[in-house]
């Protein structure tokens, strides 16, 4: 236990205002991520353009595309370790196709830094991440009040910013949210503490990073193993051998244990957990491991292993979801679509456009189209029936996405409500 | 093992089978690179822990610069051979030959006409899928590249048309003569690699760890002297304690100095290092700031 690491995912939202880059240049600078030839590639880049210090930013801008008009086009993953954690930042940029890029990037971090600019205070787009960090059940949530160097390092400031956020993250039911000041540019609370901020009596951010706690970020009380693979080797050796594969997405399983099958209904009990390193006798999510049976029962990928008789999801051809739209292409309610949820692809029609949520002030209106970045609750439905879990109980089974069958697109991005 | 000692590893593990078995259970007919390179050895303990006690459901392929170390090349052999698995070999020649690689000077860096061949393997054996080593921490373009990542008829990249990627719900469709690049291990950085090496105690090619070897210095460069790569007049041919930290084209990968001689002590070495594995070693990406970026649009991996 001493010498294993842990793996954070997270990603930072906000704009080049709120100084963004600048944060995450200072992570991976401070942290001593950053390496001679970038730092000189950057600083001969910064030179070129007529910059008086080297501008961190210039790190994150992946792409000819984006160097030469200054933008940021897409998400780029970056990565920095630590001698407690592994760190996985997913950076989007902080303009246009903005939800559609921040949603992409959220559905798999354990937690978002939100950034405002401490001159600036709370605004409509700090709402709108913290709304899209919310609907995408990002499990933490850290507000980094930046640029107090700007205001005097002001205690009063702070507090009252932080006194406004609570109030509005709590009408979405976040409670659990830890506010951080800082000045990013100065370097104070991102990796040190520094001296200007000593009425501040928190971690800085790094600090925070390696230590919240993230064993609970997945279901541990729910066994949902979606099978991907049915292992049958039909060598001498192992003649009958009929394995599972998959990768557990929530809870935990033991040998011995009685499972359903789903959507079939029929049940079984776990023979072996098998894996390269040899036989389990238990195993967790997500681990990815090969199960054999005491039955012989027909399965095949696309079908979902439960325990039985324990929180089982539902099964069905019809439910409603939070969908974000993420093609160009608006949605076309007279179409079939197919969605692709756990291991299972299916066709799909949406029945019913509910509302669309306005994700500035979060009101909902009555549409009837869905274009890129919008956000609307739909009534669906599908071919054959999933095992559906609730989004806000379970990440894996309560997600799903779909694609434009003429185009193979990925058009959108769905969660069960 | 318990919820509380899953590492980094373990979780990069469990990502990279999961997405293996994605592409095994949906696509028609994939392949796997395999150059006997330390990446894409990993990858191939990845597809044993994905997929035994079976055989891989997929060939291994590799793209024969022909300007390949011959250790490398050994150990590509040995291992395929060990394991028991399909190995194709396409080599650049038979393009040269065909006329559809035209080469100017035989011992420049055969890098960038790789696409070339691959592209026809691709078209050859028909494959929809091809999974590669290729990690996010290596290249500015790379960071930006999904872990399933859609290419045309021509095999090429569109970056600013990528299909957006969330979760682990891959999209792996395509419509005949396009195919999918997929990369397993898109989120492993060269230190997980090292540990994923010790850990697992994998066979690589020894001249990854230190040894004595024939070198001379062209600009910042230390070039290992062979067959394609000879002093120039005034040059000076000097014998280091060098490693290499990739094994690419032998006549444009440059060795780092070091007495590292085993995982351990590389993975030490590692983690005090200044300089990324790409900027100490390869010296086709430093010709321009977006040389990864324009070759992987014409089709490279």
């Amino acid at each position: 236990m001493s010498n294993a690491t842990q793996l954070l995912r997270f990603i930072t939202a906000g704009s080049v205002d709120d100084g963004k880059s600048t944060l995450i240049g200072r992570l991976l600078h401070d942290s001593k991520s950053i390496f001679e030839d970038q730092l000189s590639a950057i600083s001969k880049t910064s030179e070129k353009r007529g910059m008086a210090a080297v501008d961190l930013s210039l790190l994150t801008d992946g792409l000819q595309a984006e160097r030469e008009q200054g933008i940021t086009i897409d998400v780029a993953y970056r990565y920095f370790a630590t001698p407690k954690r592994k760190f996985i930042i997913g950076d989007t940029p902080g303009h246009e196709q903005y939800t559609r890029n921040m949603v992409t990037a959220a559905s798999t971090a354990n937690l978002v830094v939100i950034l405002i600019d401490a001159r600036k205070g709370v605004l409509t787009q700090t709402r709108r991440h913290t709304y899209l960090a919310s609907l995408v059940g990002v499990p933490h949530i850290v507000l980094a009040v930046n640029k107090m160097d700007m205001v005097g390092y002001s205690e009063d400031t702070f507090n009252a910013i932080v006194a406004e956020y609570r109030a509005f993250a709590a009408q979405l039911g976040i409670h659990d949210v830890t506010c951080i000041p800082m000045s990013a540019l100065n370097g104070d609370m991102v990796v040190e503490h520094g001296d200007n901020l000593s009425w501040y009596k928190g971690a800085p951010l790094l600090d925070f990073l390696e230590n919240v706690v993230i064993d609970y970020d997945v279901n541990t009380a729910d066994f949902r193993y979606p099978v991907q693979w049915v292992c049958r080797p039909q060598t001498n050796e192992y003649h009958d051998f009929r394995g599972y594969m998959g990768r557990i997405e929530s809870g935990e399983i033991a040998v011995g244990d009685e499972i359903t099958v789903l959507p079939s209904g029929r049940t079984s009990k776990v023979k072996e957990i098998v894996t390269y390193d040899g036989k389990l006798q238990r195993a967790y999510a997500p681990q990815s491991v090969t199960l054999t049976l005491e039955d012989e029962i027909d399965i095949s990928r696309g079908d979902m292993f439960v325990k039985s008789g324990v929180n089982p999801p539902k099964v069905e051809k019809e439910f409603e979801s939070m969908l974000c739209w993420l093609s160009e292409a608006p949605l076309d309610l007279n179409r079939k679509y197919i969605i692709k949820h756990t291991t299972r692809m299916v066709k799909c029609l949406f029945s019913r456009l509910e509302y669309r949520v306005d994700v500035n002030t979060l009101a909902h209106h009555a549409t009837d189209k869905l274009n890129m970045n919008d956000i609307a609750r739909v009534a669906m439905k599908v071919q054959q029936p999933l095992a559906l879990d609730h989004y806000g109980k379970n990440r894996f089974t309560g997600s799903f996405i779909v694609i434009d069958e003429a185009t193979n697109n990925t058009v959108a991005a769905g969660m069960i409500v | 093992m318990t919820a509380h000692t899953f590492t980094h590893l373990d979780a990069l593990e469990s990502e990279s089978i999961h997405i293996m078995r994605e592409v095994a259970a949906e696509c028609k007919n994939p392949a796997l690179l395999f150059s006997g390179g330390k990446d894409s050895i990993v990858m191939l303990r990845l597809a044993e822990k994905a997929f035994r006690p079976a055989k891989f459901p997929f060939p291994l392929v590799h793209i024969d610069t022909e300007h390949n170390f011959p250790e490398v090349i050994a150990t590509r052999d040995k291992l395929a051979a060990d394991l028991g698995e399909r190995l194709i070999v396409r080599s650049l020649e038979d393009s040269i030959k065909r006329g559809s690689i035209v080469i100017k000077d035989p011992d420049k860096p055969r890098n960038p006409y790789q696409s070339v061949t691959l592209l026809e393997t691709i078209a050859e054996f028909g494959f929809d899928a091809c999974m590669g080593g290729a990690r996010r921490d290596e290249e500015k373009a790379r960071a930006k590249e999904r872990i399933f990542s859609f290419r045309d008829e021509f095999g090429q990249w569109d970056p600013k048309n990528q299909r957006p990627e969330l979760w682990d719900i891959y999209n792996t469709r395509v419509h005949a003569g396009e195919n999918i690049r997929v990369f397993p291990i898109s989120n492993w950085t060269e230190m997980d690699i090292w540990e994923y090496i010790a850990r697992e105690k994998l066979y690589i090619p020894e001249i990854y760890y230190a040894h004595k070897r024939e070198v001379i210095r062209r600009g910042n460069s230390v070039i290992p002297v062979s067959h394609l790569v000879q002093p120039k007049p005034g040059e000076k041919v000097e014998v280091l304690s060098v490693r290499f930290r990739t094994v690419g084209d032998m006549t444009c990968t440059a060795p780092v100095e070091s007495c590292a001689s085993n995982a351990q002590e590389i993975i030490e070495e590692t983690s005090t290092t200044r300089i990324t594995e790409r900027g100490a070693t390869r010296m086709d990406d430093q010709t321009s700031e977006a040389s990864m970026e324009l070759r992987k649009k014409e089709g490279y991996f």
